[in-house]
């Protein structure tokens, strides 16, 4: 077990090494000249020359990922206009628009991007469990039929027009804002239910519809009938039996799906003005604040990764048959 | 000479029978119209004997044994008739008595002990909620319970196979471990669907072996659903043919695969290539077994009948049979309309068979 | 001596897996099938048995060479097939056809019979054009079809009826060899009768011979002249039909004919002296030293964990490894009573 999880992490780093490589290559050497964006529109070439050398641009590209990687580890000392600053290791270093370091910016956004995507998976994985379950066991049914109207209803319509629907229409709710939880735990809910909710409602539309599908598989497997025929009660015979061989296949959707908001809920976050990775992403990204986009994409390739080696461990737990090597 | 005991009538019927079927019919909507799986069945079994039903697939064995165990969903199945378990009428009992039924009125075996346990939980747990689901003890108690039925069935080192997965065992050891589950609360009723078709031969051995056994413990009833007539030979005492939802012949296993009176058992009996003897050509029945949307009116074997042309009248294709002695003996019934069947039998079958 | 028409020398399949469990990591063997010899004459039929898992499939995927063996040789009158490549098996590849357990899966539902039947002309050059019709009609009679169902598709035949289009699509080649790997196993037994008789009147009529593969040993008794017991990879005892059946003499073959279930004891024919075994065969990953049987064997002794017992002619024609091989004491003596 020990060998194996070492085994995952050294080609998880690898992974996430690949990602950082190539990402630096791609933004860094793009034919955008980050110091012409910073530079602004009257801007001379002397300017230009200036912001480069400060941040490090004129450097060859060998020597400025070298630089990048080892502030990661061991921090580094950026020299602005003579001054010199020290940047502690993790050390992604400094955005160039707020000139505030990559890691505390990440760290004020990472919370409320969890606290909207967990709450809201709370929210459809409990929902879409049920609502999938019972649509299964009244499969055909008229209330059945309803559901799954909704459902494939609700997934139709584009993921934003819902939100702004709700942003715009559900007034009842507390303004969306964030509040840390340790601050205010209660203010941290409110302001995030209008969040949970739509994305929630979205997913659990989803979420039933997989759990329904995954239900009708097991309920129609032999061991169903056998738990029936020891005389325990229906609602045991759904739930522990088949439920339970229906989790497995939608933990696998869940990983994935998780990790995808993880590394960014869009939409949900910009729309209800919450400041999480996303709209730093969408922010870093606009401005051409490449520190900022490097440390958002080495974060979003690590959550994968981990997600990925989480998954794989859950299933050892829900399915005995699956060993891992 | 005889050499065989356990095909000798271990007792005289019992007055009252423990299970009780009376003309049972089991319907279930398909979009392509209603399928009438088991039409009109009747049999009755007492306690300390193993019926066989035997037929081919898609004969309504499975059906009415799943109506026996109240096992249908009475949301997409119209169920007939009457099924008296100890006394207790099963056909429209409520959920609550029919849940109380199943594992402690009648219990049931699968033909396949890999699909038929769940992979998720240890065999222990299964078994220990099988007990819990009837007996209100400690879990404790119920893992002593479920650890003693283990060794009962023949699985060494019980306590420690307890906290074994299904896919741990071998496929006799889950075999084993599904008769545990079953009689842990002490059914007087064992259905047993095709327990050994997915078994190996050897292994088949052990599980009838172990089924026979512990009937003779527990005096319980057990029927025994199989379409392999050497097994029936094996373990029955009483054997009911199915054809096309219905029984066409009952008696003991010595009536029935010694001497037969409907020619669908006899057909049976001439496709069946032996192990010892001399061999026989094989003379197969014609065609194939009847859909169930459309099952052939008079006797409903007609089509595949070669003596149809012996009974006078065409009453084959136009009277349907009644399940009736056809000999002196009264407790040999068939459903057939030919005259004399055991000197057509005597005369024509058994020459022929190995 | 003259070479037989097919001939298996020391022929091995060990197929490598990954193991399971984290920390043994290390790949594993499976002997499926280790060191078997056989021979089939012209127009005979040798029959295969033995337990689950025991390599009568593999050793039925090498004969006709959908298997590649890791060791031995696979002789075709005299000719070594085992190593060679795509383009030269072609030949043999219509000498030798296979017919499939699964009247289900092993049929195209895509394609119309007679595209199926016709495939298998056309692939090996058998027919001139335009007469392709014929020749499948031909063929779907000689199964017991309605020729004229040749446009339907394999969904619309019940289990039997496909069962005789897999018959029709192996006869196209016009082979001598057909390898059956459980063909009536999963049909009822009146069906079951019905494509045994036919698959006997082909053998013949055609004078095919059969690699005849099945559990029942009812099944291959009835077929097979010659019949091969197979166990763990292994065969453990050969014969003609009636020595092996009469007097068994490999103590497997032994306790697999004394579990069968006879229905003849109910009309007065004498049972088999009841031999049970214990347990399961063990794995074909980690065989027992010595004789493969020595853990389910009631008559082993010490010689057998260490010396793995050759296949010696025991009785005419009648080969057994067992280092105690001996005809059962009281092979058709009724259990006492
Ligand atoms: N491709 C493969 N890779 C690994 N192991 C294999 C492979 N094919 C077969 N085996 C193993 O080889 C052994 C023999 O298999 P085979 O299918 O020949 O058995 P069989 O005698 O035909 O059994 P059955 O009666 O169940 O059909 C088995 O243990 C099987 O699991
Ligand atoms: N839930 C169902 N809906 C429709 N038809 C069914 C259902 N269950 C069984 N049948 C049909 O009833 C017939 C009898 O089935 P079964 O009792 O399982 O046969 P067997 O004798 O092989 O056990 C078959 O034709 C089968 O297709
Ligand atoms: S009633 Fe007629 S058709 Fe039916 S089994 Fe008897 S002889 Fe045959
Ligand atoms: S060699 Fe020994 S172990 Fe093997 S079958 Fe013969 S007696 Fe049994
Ligand atoms: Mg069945
Ligand atoms: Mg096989």
């Amino acid at each position: 077990m020990l060998l194996y999880i070492l085994k995952r992490v050294l080609s998880a780093i690898s992974v996430v090494f690949v990602a950082l490589v190539a990402s630096f290559a791609l933004f860094f050497l793009a034919p955008t000249d980050p110091a012409g964006v910073i530079c602004g529109n009257r801007c001379t070439p002397e300017r230009v020359a200036d912001i480069r050398s400060s941040l490090g641009l004129d450097e060859p590209p060998a020597e400025q990922i070298t630089g990048y990687i080892k502030g990661i580890f061991a921090g580094r000392d950026f020299t602005n206009g003579g001054t010199v600053q020290h940047c502690d290791a993790p050390c992604l270093g400094y955005s160039y628009s707020l000139g505030q370091p990559v890691t505390k910016l990440l760290a004020q956004a990472v919370p409320v991007t969890i606290s909207v995507v967990i709450g809201a998976a709370v929210v459809y994985l409990f929902l879409g469990a049920l609502l999938g379950t019972m649509a299964a066991q009244r499969r055909g049914s008229p209330s059945d039929k309803l559901l799954m109207g909704s459902a494939i209803t609700i997934n139709s319509i584009p993921y934003f027009v819902f939100a702004l629907l709700v942003a715009l229409y559900v007034t009842v709710l507390p303004h969306p804002q964030y509040t840390s939880f340790l601050s205010n735990p209660i203010a941290w809910a409110g302001g995030l239910v209008a969040a949970w909710l739509t994305l929630g409602v979205t997913n659990t539309a989803s979420y039933t519809r997989y759990a329904r599908a995954s239900m009708i598989e097991s309920l129609g497997q032999d061991f169903v009938r056998t738990a029936r025929s020891k005389g325990i009660s229906e609602r045991r015979v759904v739930y522990r039996h088949g439920l339970r061989a229906a989790l497995t296949p939608l933990a696998t959707i869940f990983g994935i799906d998780l990790a995808g908001q993880l590394t960014g809920a869009l939409f949900t976050e910009s729309i209800f003005g919450l400041p999480g990775l996303g709209v730093l992403t969408l922010r870093a990204f606009n401005q051409y604040d490449l520190p900022v986009l490097m440390g958002c994409v080495l974060l979003g390739a690590v959550v994968l990764v981990v997600m990925n080696l989480v998954v794989d461990i859950v299933y050892t737990f829900l399915d005995p048959r699956v060993r891992l090597g | 000479m005889t050499s065989q005991t356990a095909n000798q009538p271990r007792q005289a019927p019992v007055a009252t029978p423990y299970l009780e079927v009376s003309d049972l019919r089991v319907t279930f909507p398909t979009p392509d119209g209603a399928v009438t799986a088991v039409r009109g069945l009747n049999y009755s079994l007492p306690l300390g004997r193993t019926l066989a039903i035997v037929g081919e697939s898609g004969s309504g064995k499975s059906v009415s044994s799943m109506a026996v165990m109240g096992l249908h969903d009475p949301k997409s199945t119209r169920i007939s008739g009457s099924i008296k378990v100890g006394g207790q009428e099963i056909v429209g009992m409520s959920p609550a008595a029919l849940r109380k039924h199943r594992g402690t009125g009648a219990a049931m075996i699968f033909q396949d002990p890999q699909s038929s346990l769940h992979p998720y939980f240890t065999i222990g747990n299964q078994i220990v909620e099988s007990y819990r689901a009837h007996h209100a003890v400690s879990k404790r108690a119920a893992r002593e319970r479920a650890a003693e039925m283990l060794n009962r069935v023949g699985i060494p080192n019980p306590r420690r196979r307890l906290d074994s997965y299904p896919h741990e065992f071998s496929g006799g050891m889950r075999q084993r471990a599904m008769i545990a589950m079953a009689l842990v609360n002490d059914p007087k009723l064992l259905i047993a669907d095709e327990p050994t078709t997915a078994l190996d031969v050897t292994v088949q051995a052990q599980i009838l072996d172990l089924i026979q056994d512990l009937q003779r413990d527990f005096g319980s009833a057990v029927v025994f659903i199989t379409h392999d007539l050497g097994v029936v030979a094996q373990v029955a005492d009483d054997v009911l043919v199915m054809y096309a939802g219905n029984a066409v012949e009952h008696g003991t296993v010595r009536q029935v695969l010694g001497a037969p009176l409907h020619p669908y058992a006899w057909g049976l009996l001439e496709s069946l290539p032996a192990v010892s003897g001399e061999p026989a050509p094989l003379h197969p029945i014609p065609g194939s077994p009847p859909s169930l949307l459309a099952v052939p009116g008079g006797c409903p074997f007609h089509p595949r009948c070669e003596f149809r042309d012996r009974v006078p009248g065409a009453m084959c294709t136009t009277v349907a049979p009644d399940l009736v002695a056809r000999t002196a003996d009264p407790a040999h019934t068939s459903r057939c309309h030919l005259p004399a069947p055991d000197r057509v039998f005597a005369s024509e079958i058994l020459p022929r068979l190995p | 001596m003259t070479e037989p028409l097919l001939r298996l020398d020391n022929v091995a399949m060990h197929f490598r897996t990954k193991g399971d469990g984290f920390l043994a990591r290390r790949n594993q063997t499976v002997q499926a099938v280790d060191g078997v010899d056989l021979t089939l004459a012209a127009g005979e039929t040798l029959g295969l048995v033995g337990e689950s898992g025991c390599g009568k499939s593999t050793t039925a995927r090498l004969i006709t060479r959908l298997l590649e063996p890791t060791a031995g040789r696979i002789l075709v009158e005299g000719d070594d097939i085992a190593h060679l490549d795509e383009r030269r098996l072609r030949p043999y590849r219509k000498e030798i056809q296979l017919i499939f357990q699964d009247p289900y899966s092993s049929l195209n539902p895509r394609h119309t019979v007679g595209a199926i039947v016709g495939t298998a002309l056309r692939t090996h050059n058998l027919v001139e054009k335009g007469g392709e019709l014929r020749r499948v009609q031909e063929l779907l009679e000689l199964v017991g079809l309605n020729p004229e169902h040749y446009k339907r598709y394999p969904h619309e035949f019940s289990g039997g009826q496909r069962q005789r289009i897999g018959i029709a699509r192996a006869l196209a080649a016009r082979p001598k060899i057909i390898v059956a790997d459980e063909p009536v196993s999963a049909l009822d037994v009146s069906i079951q009768a019905q494509v045994m008789n036919l698959l006997e009147s082909l053998r013949s009529e055609l004078g095919i011979a059969f690699v005849f593969i099945a559990h029942d040993l009812g099944v291959v008794r009835h077929f097979c002249d010659r019949i091969a017991v197979m166990y763990l990879g292994r065969v453990v005892e050969e014969g003609p039909r009636d020595g092996l059946y009469d007097a068994p003499q490999h103590p497997y073959t032994q306790a697999l004919l004394s579990a069968v279930p006879d229905v003849g004891v109910v009309r007065g024919v004498p049972p088999r002296q009841r031999i049970r075994l214990a347990g399961d065969p063990p794995s074909p990953i980690d065989p027992p030293s010595g004789c493969r049987f020595r853990t389910r064997c009631w008559k082993a002794q010490d010689i057998c964990a260490t010396q793995d017992p050759a296949l010696i002619e025991r009785a005419p024609a009648q080969q057994v490894a067992c280092h105690f091989a001996a005809p059962p004491a009281a092979s058709l003596v009724a259990e006492a009573v």
